[in-house]
């Protein structure tokens, strides 16, 4: 039995407690059996006397367990003595044996993984809620469970490292999130941790471990092809593999920031729309200076360089490369040196330059790089890469235009995907968008709502997810237009504070921007931006019919057979009246 | 061969045998029924129990099933004896005696019914 298998942990302790139990026992039984053999005293008239079984086995239990009320039912005789005084040796020896077996199972590691396993696959088993199975639980991990708490999702925390999984203990989440510490790349640890459980809405392998992440995705495709899997994958070789077996979402935090590099580059608009859709709940996004035309100073040639190379390269602008290491592809403009001296700044051409990347994997040199350059040059525009989470008072404190952080770019991705999956294609047509239009409507959503990271929700016109305009759409009474259906149930009945972005319907190319005139129909999806009030009543509206009604026509219906007789008859006579 | 299962099968038959010896004869007469047999028979019954736990098959469930059947009948048995002679103090009669041997008659049928277990698993190991 190894520690990761899932071993029924009565099992294990009734197999580690037989030979201990055998000796008890036997002990017991050759205890009691002399005692009912060996000659006591003699009765009154002379007839040596002896134990019954009866009487033996109520002297010894409570001898053997330390009690001792003394010799009873008579004073014993000599014999007797000396062979309880020998039954209490053996006891005593049977007893320490039990009890240091017990004890040296209950701190054996096996033992205690078995516990923690059984306990996890029992919180887990118990879960009546959808939840979310988190791999690694680091900085974006993290990032996700707080963010996926905030709205109202459970997860399930599989962490390798213990000191991170006593973190999450001390984390105060409204709800209990069941964590264990152990390998995910191993199927069995995904089974306990409800794979297949058909409360789970999706798989997320964020570990800092490539590999580990391609096995989580492995296992997913494999015990659970339904379900979408979220798969951080730093190399190009991962991404691959990864999209081989057909993962749903590969993300690389690198070619993920290039592409938002590009985009800034491309359309400012589209970009600052793209991080206000998708930014952490709770938190508000700042408009940054649109990265300039011109040329480009960049530290580093890793991945991330690269890709930064690409974007810039991509848009046109002569990028300049700053590394230690000898020029790898020589169509660059490329510098050997070190970045965080002025010597090689200069010659790389910083007075010129419009803006820098510092691009390595060390956060203190990229700091170092940015500012050396900013002294430089003060108008420069920064791109700065953090590593480390734990930097981010120092990052904070420079103020750079962009700021990279793959925990953070990682965590946007994955929650836009998974909580509203009706995002992806309106992003998409953003991204294709020209600039005007996404500007003019940046503008007039930013102006209703304001830079907070607003609610982003989506609705389908089903009987689960909007019952109400369900039925009224079955009957064929009315026909609904988006416009009526997008108001407060409250007295004036003014307009939510929600637009809707997006409308998908069967049959029909998507509908970007539905305006209020648009007609709903049965099984419509909708994409809806606003605030968090407007979320919950157009929810009202979409489950409660009397709520429907009201929002429609501004009549109180009334409820309950009486009533709704009452108000038949009175409308019938004010109809005969008028 | 392999001592375990030596040692398995030793305490499975001889807890059928003990008990078997303590339940022939007159059901209601107490000279074919000795104590000593129906203790030593309880004490190995409860040694067999212990070898058979930890067994996660569907076979070692059924060993175990019966073990503790046989347990339970013989030591309701003897608390029969001990309450008529203890407790109530009506002494072996005749009707006490015959209850306490169709309860040992009844762990016999689950020790029986071990054994069979032991000897079909035997016989489905080809090797």
């Amino acid at each position: 039995m190894t520690s990761s298998t899932p071993t029924s942990t009565i099992f294990l302790v009734l197999r580690r407690l037989r030979t201990p139990l055998i000796v008890l026992i036997l002990i017991f039984a050759l205890s009691v059996l002399g005692l009912t053999l060996v000659p006591g005293p003699p009765d009154a008239n002379g007839v040596i006397q002896r134990l019954s079984f009866f009487h033996s086995v109520y002297f010894f239990s409570y001898t053997a367990t330390t009690i001792g009320f003394g010799e009873i039912p008579y004073a014993f005789s000599e014999q007797q003595r000396l062979w309880v005084t020998l039954c209490i040796y053996l006891s005593v020896i049977g007893w320490a044996y039990t009890l240091g077996t017990v004890f040296a199972m209950l701190q054996d590691k096996n033992f205690l993984n078995a516990v923690a396993v059984q306990r996890f696959a029992r919180q887990v088993r118990r879960l009546r809620e959808h939840f979310f199975l988190v791999c690694g639980y680091g900085e974006t991990g993290r990032l996700i469970c707080k963010a996926l708490d905030e709205l109202g999702y459970r997860a399930v925390v599989i962490e390798k490292d213990e000191t991170k999984v006593g973190d999450l203990e001390l984390q105060s989440y409204s709800a209990d999130m069941p964590a264990l510490c152990a390998d995910a790349g191993e199927p069995d640890t995904l089974l306990f941790a409800g794979l297949n459980s058909r409360y789970c809405r999706g798989v997320i392998a964020l570990t800092n471990d490539d590999s580990t992440n391609l096995a989580v995705a492995i296992a997913a495709r494999l015990l659970a092809p339904a379900l979408p899997a979220l798969c951080r994958a730093e190399h190009a070789e991962t991404v691959n593999n990864m999209a081989s077996f057909g993962t749903r979402h590969i993300i690389n935090p690198f070619e993920q920031f290039g592409e938002y590099m590009a985009l800034a580059l491309h359309s400012p608009a589209a970009y600052h729309l793209l991080l206000w859709l998708t930014g952490l709940p709770g938190t508000t996004v700042t408009r940054h200076r649109d990265p300039p035309v011109g040329k480009w100073v960049l530290c580093g040639y890793g991945s991330f360089g690269k890709v930064m190379t690409e974007a810039l390269e991509n848009a046109s602008l002569p990028v300049t490369i700053i590394d230690r290491s000898p020029p790898v592809d020589p169509a660059h403009h490329w510098i050997k040196g070190d970045g965080t001296g002025a010597d090689a700044l200069a010659a790389a051409g910083i007075r010129e330059a419009v803006g820098i990347v510092a691009a390595t994997g060390n956060d203190v040199n990229n700091l170092s790089i940015v500012v050396t350059a900013h002294q430089m040059n003060p108008g420069l525009f920064t791109v700065l890469r953090q590593n480390q989470v734990a930097n981010r008072a120092l990052f904070d404190a420079f103020e750079s235009d962009f700021t990279m952080v793959p925990s953070e770019i990682v965590a946007h991705e994955c929650l836009a995907i998974l909580t509203t999956p009706l995002l992806a294609p309106f992003l998409a047509a953003v991204r294709k968008a020209d600039d005007a239009w996404a500007e003019a409507l940046l503008q007039d959503v930013t102006g209703r709502f304001g830079w907070d990271v607003p609610a982003v929700w989506s609705v389908a016109i089903n009987i689960s997810q909007a019952p109400s305009v369900y039925r009224l759409l079955m009957r064929h009474e009315a026909r609904l237009k988006l416009g009526d259906l997008l108001r407060a149930p409250v007295t004036g009945r003014p307009e939510l504070a929600c637009r809707a972005l997006l409308l998908l319907r069967e049959g029909d190319p998507p509908r970007l921007l539905p305006d209020a005139d648009q007609e709903i129909l049965l099984g419509d999806q909708l994409l809806f931006v606003g605030d968090e009030t407007a979320r919950k009543e157009l929810g009202l509206t979409l489950f409660n019919a009397h709520t429907l009604n009201y929002v429609l026509t501004g009549l109180d219906s009334p409820g309950g057979l009486v009533w709704e007789w009452l108000a038949a008859r009175r409308r019938a006579k004010d109809a005969a009246h008028g | 061969m392999n001592l375990e299962k030596v040692i398995f099968g030793f305490f499975i038959v001889f807890a059928a045998t003990l008990n078997f010896g303590f339940f022939i004869g007159e059901i209601d007469n107490p000279s074919h029924h000795d104590i000593y047999e129906l203790f030593a028979a309880i004490v190995v019954n409860l040694i067999a129990t212990v070898l058979k736990f930890g067994d996660r098959t569907q076979i070692g469930a059924i060993h175990l099933a019966t073990s503790l059947v046989a347990d339970l009948q013989l030591l309701a048995a003897a608390m029969v004896w001990g309450y008529a002679v203890h407790v109530a103090g009506t002494g072996l009669t005749a009707g006490v005696m015959s209850s306490i041997v169709s309860l040992s008659g009844g762990a016999l049928f689950a020790n029986v019914i071990s054994v069979v277990i032991l000897i079909a698993e035997t016989i489905m190991q080809r090797r």
